[in-house]
């Protein structure tokens, strides 16, 4: 192990990661938010929206990411839609999460049984308290274990931007393999800078999941 | 309607090589799948054992390969053991091996939950009903956790066909780079192939993972 190339070559792979970081955290957001809409629009049964809605979770699911993003960055210029690699990673991820987070957010509120409902119209509440009191913990509570493993299978997923240029983790450890062919040492790099982005989440995750745990009465 | 590039893949034998790519993407997934299966299953029954030693390195390994993207473990094999180990590797085999220890660590954990999933209470009943060791795992715990793990493991085989795409980054000549073949091919003729062609492929991708995405869901409401 050549400690001295791996000094020298910290400080591209920490920024490789912040971008990592940044592409991954506001794709994930949005990811979120897309799933979000779809949740809600499911939930409430809006015509038209929600068989939209559903062909979108079918088609991004049985996607592959890598597949999506040639189809954004190289296809979609062709049409008329032109956006820099950045905004197409985040666009990417956003279009495969926000399925798989509508998936998350919808077993959570399918988990909450009829009764916490009318239970709680009985007790007086109107609809919009029933839900931001007693089904949206409820719910959140069950999805949090989808909703973390989400996060981190996205998160994962960001390896596939260097397809689209852009100079990720991945990218940077190619780059040196290719350049310097020292392959032990950018290897390394490259697992413990994954290590180092994801252990924590995935170790946050864990902590969450056991603090939300209280759904489990009166099923 | 501006010209989208579709005529391209009806120019030669695009379409069929398109899906000879599509081929060698199944044929490596089909691979991996049949060996990760009962490795997997040999793995999950090892987790379940109360050896503390045995628990602690399989824990480690899943762990290991869970937080690792696919494309990192490809580069590893691919890159990293080669050179390590002064062999030589194709990307077809390099990648055979990451899909086999990456579905041999998530069909363990399947195994292992759909074993651990079966309630202390049935082993009770069926020690009460006379049966004998081999008879209550054949007749009682066996057909509980087939029905559990089968749409499971459906799940994975259409993860592991959507991660095949990622061998092209290793160097597989597989569907997707086949249509950049194709694309670059028919650039002065048909400057906007890429569109076209790279939707075409996203379909190819699902209508290969949707029936069996549907399939693994049936089972799951079938025999809940």
């Amino acid at each position: 192990m050549d400690w001295e190339f791996i000094c020298k070559y910290l400080p591209l792979y920490g920024k490789a990661a912040l971008l990592t970081l940044r592409i991954g955290i506001l794709g994930v957001l949005l990811a979120a938010a897309v799933g979000l809409i779809c949740t809600v629009v499911q939930y409430y049964r809006v015509p038209v929206l929600r068989q939209i809605a559903a062909v979108y979770i079918e088609v991004s699911r049985n996607t592959p990411l890598l597949i999506q993003l040639f189809l954004i960055y190289y296809g979609l210029p062709k049409v008329g839609i032109r956006m820099s690699a950045a905004t197409c990673g985040v666009v990417g991820l956003a279009f495969l999460g926000g399925s798989y987070m509508a998936e998350a957010f919808r077993s959570g509120i399918e988990s909450v049984g009829k009764v916490q409902e009318e239970s709680a119209y009985s007790l007086g509440l109107g609809h919009l308290q029933a839900m931001r009191y007693v089904i949206f913990p409820q719910a959140l509570s069950t999805s949090m274990p989808a909703i973390t493993a989400n996060v981190i299978f996205l998160l994962k997923e960001t390896s596939v931007f260097s397809a689209i240029s852009l100079m990720d983790l991945m990218f940077t450890a190619k780059d040196l393999i290719g350049l310097y062919a020292r392959t032990a040492e950018s290897l390394v790099m490259l697992v413990a800078f994954y290590l180092i982005i994801l252990l924590p989440i995935s170790i946050a995750g864990r902590i969450l999941e056991r603090r939300l745990r209280f759904a489990e009465f009166g099923v | 309607m501006p010209n989208l590039g579709f005529e391209v893949l009806f120019k030669g034998k695009n379409m069929l090589r398109l899906l000879g790519g599509l081929g060698v993407a199944a044929k490596i997934s089909l691979i991996s799948i049949l060996i990760s299966i009962p490795l997997g299953i040999l793995m999950g029954a090892l987790m379940t054992s109360k050896n503390r030693a045995i628990q602690a390195v399989l824990r480690a390994y899943l762990e290991f390969i869970r937080i690792m993207p696919q494309l990192v473990l490809l580069f590893i094999v691919y890159f990293g053991t080669t050179r390590m180990f002064g062999w030589n590797l194709s990307g077809e085999l390099s990648s055979v091996i990451v899909f086999v220890l990456w579905g041999t660590a998530e069909m363990g954990d399947l195994v292992r939950g759909a074993i651990v999933s079966i309630p202390k209470h049935q082993y009770e009943s069926a020690a009460a009903l006379g049966l004998g060791k081999v008879q209550t795992q054949r007749y009682i715990i066996l057909p509980q956790t087939v029905r559990r793990l089968v749409p499971l493991s459906i799940n994975l085989v259409t993860r592991m066909i959507k991660t095949t795409s990622l061998v092209i980054m290793i160097g597989v000549v597989e569907v997707q780079k086949v249509a950049q073949q194709i694309i670059e091919a028919n650039r002065s003729s048909s400057p906007n192939a890429a569109f076209g062609v790279y939707l075409t492929v996203f379909f190819m991708y699902f209508i290969v993972c949707w029936p069996i995405s549907l399939l693994a869901r049936y089972l799951e409401k079938r025999w809940r």
